[in-house]
């Protein structure tokens, strides 16, 4: 393939991979930056969202628009609403404190695997996506002195993996709104700000933990019910975005979304490019040695700030 | 007797259960030796460890070889079992994991005191087991296409006497593709040593037919997204040569479909790419006309024989390969009548051999190695097959299919000879 058909499609991979991607290291680095706990989890609650999504859109019949719309309301607010008990009855009661929450959610994730091993099955469901229209893109080249348009082989998207890059795009900037302009937004940067303070003016910090939680393990799953079209349900799905979202987190600084959303990009990108151009573990090379650089010379990462003593 | 009666007057409760004991010994002991060992004999079930992918990435294969299995066992068992003796398959889960796979075989060796341990799939699983199965000095019978059983690479424990081998399918594939598909073939493969081999071998083949691999492209077998890998297909390609395994094989041919469009080259495929997977799924419309490796023809077709009719039905499979109780899961047809026709062999092989007892483990070796022709039959519904004790490989029929009106119609079965190729290993000069 040429360079330019090869760049384009690469981009284009990489980019359906950065959105999900995003939308999953946001959900981990909300969870971080208000609540200070580590949720290795994260993944888990990922994969959820797309086995529900399989069962929801199964157990509705006819077009395949309606399972999918469906399964994209119903899942990632079951897994949020789990999430938000997971908040209540266990990080809660180990009071929120680092290393008890870290061993906690690692438990988490185990009965959630587990649990989904006994009941769904090892088996790699799909879901059919609503639309999926293969897009063939034209390229330019010079012949006989001047422009001339033509299709080069294996040069095309589909209708789905724009569709996943635009929804992507519209739910983080609902969250960020979310975050800069709604009162619950603001009882959140409050809460991240100081939580003593924000409960002496009245703030229900405990609340606002268990919607954290559930927001930003509902953010894991709406990425999961995207993607889940693409690829397909499986119950050890969640490894992936798991370490992929840690990488973004630490390069765009915990707690910080605009850094979450930059590094993602980068990360998904990069991804995308090197793995097409070279090899998928040269890729994985290069993100992690980017994460001991910023872990080195910068620790808050690229957009955070450091914390307040 | 009288040792009874006398603790029995005691009425002491725990006292008679250890005089039971101390009876019933007494009892055996005063039996000659042959009368003590034909008691165990006809009461003891030969054990047969199944090391399954019940989870994993080869969890589709696990559920069907578990199925295949299992049935097998109770045609055996039906028929009077082994040497009179019923026959218990003892399941033990390796995850498709190859350190999980070396422990599942210590299991059955020390703690289930199996007899023989058999069923793996997965190349690196067996790759993983098979040293620790030699030095516990189990016969391990696996069900894996690796070409690593026949290489040397392993045992004299190890045999592969139900399933052909990477090397013998792929020889017999390469003549096909260049005399009906194209002689510049790129490779799309599993990033291990199942992948490997059909990179390897399938070059060699495929060049002394006069054609040649333009493009190897190796993806690791938990990948989960394609597309990126496919521009490295050349241009020039005639026909695409794609195995994949792993739980995302539906995502990998989809995205072959969405990347090629309406232009696609001729394209060979081996099944696994497409095990477990009706190939009527959305987004696989492209394959229509394409080719596909089949171990065992899926769908049932006009010349089925007697003898795969009956194996489908014990098995419950339906005539388009999928459950009868499910017509939406679909087996791996393709390689699991490599469970039903090892255990047929490991019966065969306690037969010949007078097998009695872990005592007798290399002589079932021996008397399997010295198998040869295994006919088209009951026992081997897939096709005749040619058993070489040396390699400990057998070799038997391929089978080409071809996407027509949404089913696989069979194109062209191969010759065993086609399959042959020279011995790279004889095991029988190893010690036990």
């Amino acid at each position: 393939m040429d360079f330019g058909p090869y760049l384009i499609l690469a981009s284009l991979e990489g980019a359906v991979a950065a959105s999900v991607l995003a939308l999953t290291a946001v959900g981990l680095s909300l969870v971080f930056g208000v609540m200070r706990v580590v949720n290795v989890a994260h993944g888990e609650f990922f994969m959820l969202g797309a086995v529900l999504a399989w069962f929801v859109a199964s157990s509705i019949g006819g077009h395949p628009a309606l399972g999918f719309v469906a399964a994209l309301l119903v899942a990632p607010v079951l897994v949020g609403g789990l999430a938000a008990a997971v908040d209540m009855t266990v990080l809660k009661r180990v009071a929120y404190d680092p290393e008890r929450t870290i061993v906690a959610t690692i438990g988490i994730l185990y009965i959630i695997q587990q649990v989904t091993l006994m009941t769904y099955g090892p088996d790699a469901r799909p879901v059919t996506p609503p639309f999926n229209t293969r897009l063939a893109i034209p390229w330019f080249e010079f012949a006989d002195g001047r422009v001339q348009m033509y299709w080069p082989w294996g040069l095309s998207t589909t209708s789905y993996k724009l569709f996943v890059i635009a929804a992507a795009a519209i739910m983080l900037l609902a969250v960020w709104l979310m975050m800069t302009r709604s009162k619950i937004g603001l009882v959140m940067r409050a809460t991240q700000l100081d939580s003593e303070m924000a409960q002496a003016f009245g703030i229900p910090v405990e609340r606002v933990y268990a919607m954290v939680f559930g927001i930003g393990c509902g953010l894991a799953a709406l990425g999961a019910v995207l993607i889940v079209p693409i690829q397909q349900a499986h119950y050890l799905m969640g490894t992936d975005p798991l370490l992929l979202s840690f990488i973004v987190v630490i390069i765009g600084g915990l707690g910080s979304l605009p850094g979450t959303v930059i590094a993602a990009l980068l990360i998904g990108m990069s991804d995308g490019i090197i793995s097409v151009f070279y090899t998928p573990t040269l890729a994985k090379i290069l993100s992690t040695l980017l994460v001991a650089f910023v872990l080195v010379f910068r620790p808050q990462g690229l957009f955070g700030t450091r914390e307040r003593e | 007797m009288s040792n009874r009666k006398e603790f029995s007057n005691s009425r002491r409760k725990a006292l008679k259960t250890i005089g039971l004991g101390a009876g019933s010994a007494a009892v055996g002991a005063s039996l000659p030796l042959w009368a003590r060992y034909a008691e165990a004999q006809s009461s003891a079930p030969i054990k047969v460890g199944f090391q399954a992918h019940k989870t994993g990435i080869g969890a589709a294969y696990g559920r069907w070889y578990e199925r295949t299995t299992n049935a097998a066992a109770k045609v055996i068992n039906d028929a009077g079992g082994i040497n009179g003796r019923p026959l218990e398959i003892v399941l033990e889960d390796d995850g498709t994991d190859p350190k999980r796979g070396a422990e599942v075989v210590e299991k059955f060796a020390t703690q289930h005191e199996c007899d023989v341990a058999y069923g793996t799939l997965f190349s690196h699983v067996v790759i993983g087991s098979a040293p620790r199965a030699g030095e516990l000095k189990l016969p391990y019978f696996v069900v894996s296409e690796g070409h690593h059983v026949a290489s040397g690479m392993l045992n004299r424990y190890t045999l592969q006497p139900g399933i052909t081998d990477v090397k013998s399918q792929v020889a017999a594939m390469a003549p096909f593709v260049s005399d009906n598909l194209g002689k510049k073939v790129t490779m799309i493969f599993p990033d291990f040593a199942f992948g490997h081999d059909h990179r390897d071998f399938f070059s060699a083949a495929i060049e002394a037919q006069g054609g040649e691999v333009v493009a190897k492209i190796a993806i690791p077998p938990t990948e989960s997204s394609f597309t990126k890998y496919f521009p490295k297909i050349p241009r020039d390609t005639e026909v695409i040569y794609h195995v994949m395994v792993g739980p995302a094989v539906l995502t990998f041919v989809k995205e072959l479909g969405e990347f090629f469009g309406p232009s696609r080259p001729e394209i060979f495929g081996f099944i696994d790419s497409l095990e477990a997977v009706d190939i009527n799924s959305p987004g696989l419309e492209f394959l229509d006309g394409t080719y596909f490796w089949e171990g065992n023809p899926r769908y049932a077709q006009d010349n089925q024989s007697e003898f795969d009719k009956a194996y489908r039905a014990a098995v419950g499979v339906d005539n388009n390969g999928a459950s009868v109780s499910d017509p939406t899961d679909v087996s791996t047809y393709a390689h699991m009548f490599g469970c039903w026709e090892t255990l047929h062999v490991i019966k065969a092989g306690m037969e010949a051999s007078g097998y009695s007892g872990a005592g007798d483990r290399a002589k079932l070796i021996e008397a399997v190695e010295a198998m040869s022709d295994l006919p088209h039959s009951h026992a081997h519904p897939q096709g005749a097959k040619l058993f070489n004790g040396k390699t400990h490989q057998v070799f038997g029929h391929q089978y080409i299919t071809r996407v027509t009106d949404g089913k696989l119609k069979l194109a062209h079965t191969t010759s065993i000879e086609d399959t042959l190729y020279p011995d790279e290993v004889d095991y029988t000069t190893q010690a036990f």
